[in-house]
C-alpha cells in the first residue's frame, strides 16, 4: 500500500526503504522525538519529504492531490481535537469535512458502541473527559469511508484495561470493513496483542522492521 | 442657524496646549515616563495637521480629477502601509498583497457608490466633499481589516491543532479555516457595529459635530452622517470579507499543506 524510497524530512527522517502492506496492522513504536509523528504526517499527506519518494498503490504521491489522499488515508490526532459543538455535530463534522452526506443515526450508534461510548448525542462535546474526548475522535474516524487509518498514540488517554477492550474492537470493525490501521503507540501490551507488522524508529531511522504474530485473534 | 464661524486666533490655539502641559506635569508627578511619547505625539499631530492643512487648501482650490485620484492613491497606499505595520505578527508578502487587495476593494467599491449614488456629487471628483469622506473611509476600513488580519492570524496559531485535524480528516484548506475566518470578520465588524449603537446618545460623531461647528443645521447633518456611517460599515465590511474569504490562501501550498508545518 505504502512504499518509501529514499524519504528524507529535514534532518528528522532518513528512511532509505520502506514497505507497508494493505489490510495489515502496523505498529510503529519508538522513544519520543524519533520521527514517528512525521513519517505518518507524510504518509497522510500534511507534510511532503525533503527528498525521496512515496507511492501509494503504485502511484506517487506528488502527483496526487493531498486533500483526495487525506479522504482515502484518514489520521487521528494524538490529542483529540474537539470543534465547537455536541457530540453529535462532531461526529459529523469528519463526513462534513469529506464532502460526504451526513452518517444515520443508526450508523452514529453503531460507531459509539464500539468505542465503547454511551452519551447524550446533544450534549455540549468540550464537557466530556480526555478519555472521552479521544474516544469520540475514534468514533468520528470510524464514520469515514478511508481505506486506511492512522492512529497516532490512540489509547493515550484511556487506561490499559479499557485500552484493551476499545482498540480491540475498533480493530474488528476496522477488519470487518477492509480498513488498513497503522497504529503509533508506546503501549507494549497493544503492540503484542495487535501488532501484525512492527515498525521500530531511532533518531529518525528505521532500527526494526519485521512480521509480528499477534496474541489477539480476530473474530 | 448661524454660519458664522468662530475662527480661534493664534494666541487662543496655543493656549489650547496648557492640556499637554497638564499631561507632562501628571507623568513627572506619577513618575510615569511617557513624557517623550506625549511630545512626540503633540509635535507629529500639529506639524501633520498644519502641512494637511495647506495641502487640502491647495487642493480645494485648484479642484481636477487627477489630484483627487492622486491623493485618494496616497491614502489608500498610506493605510495599507499602516494596516500591515499594526499587525501584531510577521506579515508574509503574500498576505501583505492581499491585505492591499482587500483595502483597495473595500474603499474604491464603497467610495464610489458613495460619491456616485448615494450623494450624486457633480463633478465627481470634487475635493471638498470627496477626501474627507475618503478620510473617515479608509480610516476605518484600515482599522477593520488590521483587527481582522490579527484576529485571523492569532487564531491560526492558536487554533492550528483544529486546523491539522481537520484536514487529517479531509477537509480543504479553506473549510478547515472557515470558523477563524468567520471569527476575524466578527472582531473587525465589532467595533463599527458597536459605534452605530451608541452614536447621537453616547457621542456626537466627528463628521457631525464638524459640519455642525460650521454652522449646517444638525438635521442636514445627520443625513450625512448616517450616510457615511453606512458608507464605512460597507467599506469594512467588503474589505474585511476579501480578506477573510481569501486569507487562508497565505496559510497553504500549492498542496494543500499548511505553509509553517513545511
Amino acid at each position: 500500500m505504502f512504499k518509501l524510497e529514499n524519504v528524507t524530512y529535514k534532518d528528522v527522517l532518513d528512511i532509505p526503504e520502506l514497505s507497508i502492506s494493505a489490510g495489515a496492522i502496523t505498529c510503529i513504536i519508538g522513544k519520543s522525538g524519533s520521527g514517528k509523528t512525521t513519517l505518518v504526517k507524510l504518509l497522510n499527506g500534511l507534510i511532503s519529504p525533503t527528498e525521496g519518494t512515496i507511492y501509494v498503490e503504485n502511484e506517487d504521491i506528488k502527483e496526487m492531490s493531498m486533500v483526495q489522499l487525506r479522504r482515502r488515508v484518514s489520521m487521528l490526532q494524538q490529542s483529540p481535537s474537539i470543534y465547537e459543538g455536541t457530540l453529535r455535530e462532531n461526529l459529523q463534522i469528519g463526513r462534513f469535512f469529506s464532502e460526504l452526506e451526513p452518517a444515520s443515526d443508526d450508523e452514529i450508534l453503531d460507531v459509539l458502541e464500539v468505542v465503547n461510548l454511551d452519551k447524550d448525542l446533544d450534549q455540549d462535546a468540550s464537557k466530556l473527559s480526555g478519555g472521552e474526548k479521544q474516544r469520540l475522535t475514534l468514533a468520528r474516524m470510524l464514520l469515514l469511508p478511508a481505506d486506511v487509518l492512522i492512529l497516532d498514540e490512540p489509547t493515550a488517554s484511556l487506561d490499559e484495561e479499557s485500552a484493551h477492550t476499545i482498540m480491540s474492537r475498533v480493530l474488528q470493525h476496522c477488519i470487518d470493513e477492509n480498513k488498513s490501521v497503522i497504529m503509533i503507540t508506546h503501549a507494549d501490551e497493544i503492540v503484542k496483542s495487535f501488532a501484525e507488522h512492527l515498525i521500530e524508529l531511532k533518531d529518525g531511522k528505521v532500527s526494526r522492521d519485521e512480521r509480528v504474530e499477534p496474541t489477539w485473534t480476530q473474530k | 442657524m448661524d454660519s458664522e464661524i468662530i475662527e480661534i486666533e493664534w494666541w487662543r490655539l496655543i493656549l489650547a496646549y496648557i492640556f499637554v502641559v497638564v499631561l507632562i506635569v501628571i507623568l513627572k508627578w506619577r513618575s510615569i515616563k511617557r513624557e517623550k511619547d506625549v511630545l512626540i505625539a503633540t509635535i507629529r499631530m500639529s506639524v501633520q495637521l498644519v502641512i494637511a492643512g495647506f495641502i487640502l487648501e491647495y487642493i480645494f482650490k485648484n479642484d481636477h480629477p487627477l489630484v483627487t485620484i492622486g491623493v485618494l492613491a496616497i491614502m489608500v497606499a498610506f493605510a495599507i502601509y499602516t494596516a500591515i505595520k499594526r499587525v501584531k505578527h510577521n506579515v508574509p508578502l503574500q498576505m501583505k498583497k492581499l491585505i492591499a487587495i482587500s483595502l483597495t476593494i473595500g474603499v474604491v467599491v464603497s467610495l464610489s457608490y458613495f460619491i456616485f449614488v448615494v450623494i450624486g456629487l457633480s463633478p465627481w471628483y470634487k475635493a471638498t466633499y470627496v477626501i474627507p469622506i475618503a478620510g473617515m473611509i479608509v480610516g476605518n476600513a484600515m482599522t477593520g481589516i488590521t483587527l481582522g488580519v490579527n484576529t485571523y492570524m492569532n487564531e491560526m496559531s492558536s487554533q492550528k491543532q483544529l486546523v491539522e485535524g481537520a484536514l487529517m480528516l479531509g477537509a480543504t484548506p479553506k473549510e478547515a479555516t472557515r470558523e477563524i475566518a468567520n471569527r476575524a470578520f466578527d472582531a473587525a465588524m465589532t467595533p463599527i457595529l458597536n459605534n452605530m449603537i451608541g452614536m447621537g446618545i453616547v457621542f456626537l460623531p466627528g463628521m457631525m459635530t464638524g459640519q455642525i461647528l460650521g454652522g449646517a443645521s444638525p438635521l442636514v447633518s445627520i443625513n450625512y452622517q448616517i450616510a457615511i456611517m453606512l458608507g464605512i460599515l460597507g467599506a469594512v465590511a467588503l474589505s474585511v470579507i476579501v480578506f477573510a474569504v481569501l486569507g487562508y490562501k497565505t496559510f497553504f501550498n500549492e498542496r494543500d499543506q499548511l505553509i509553517d508545518m513545511q
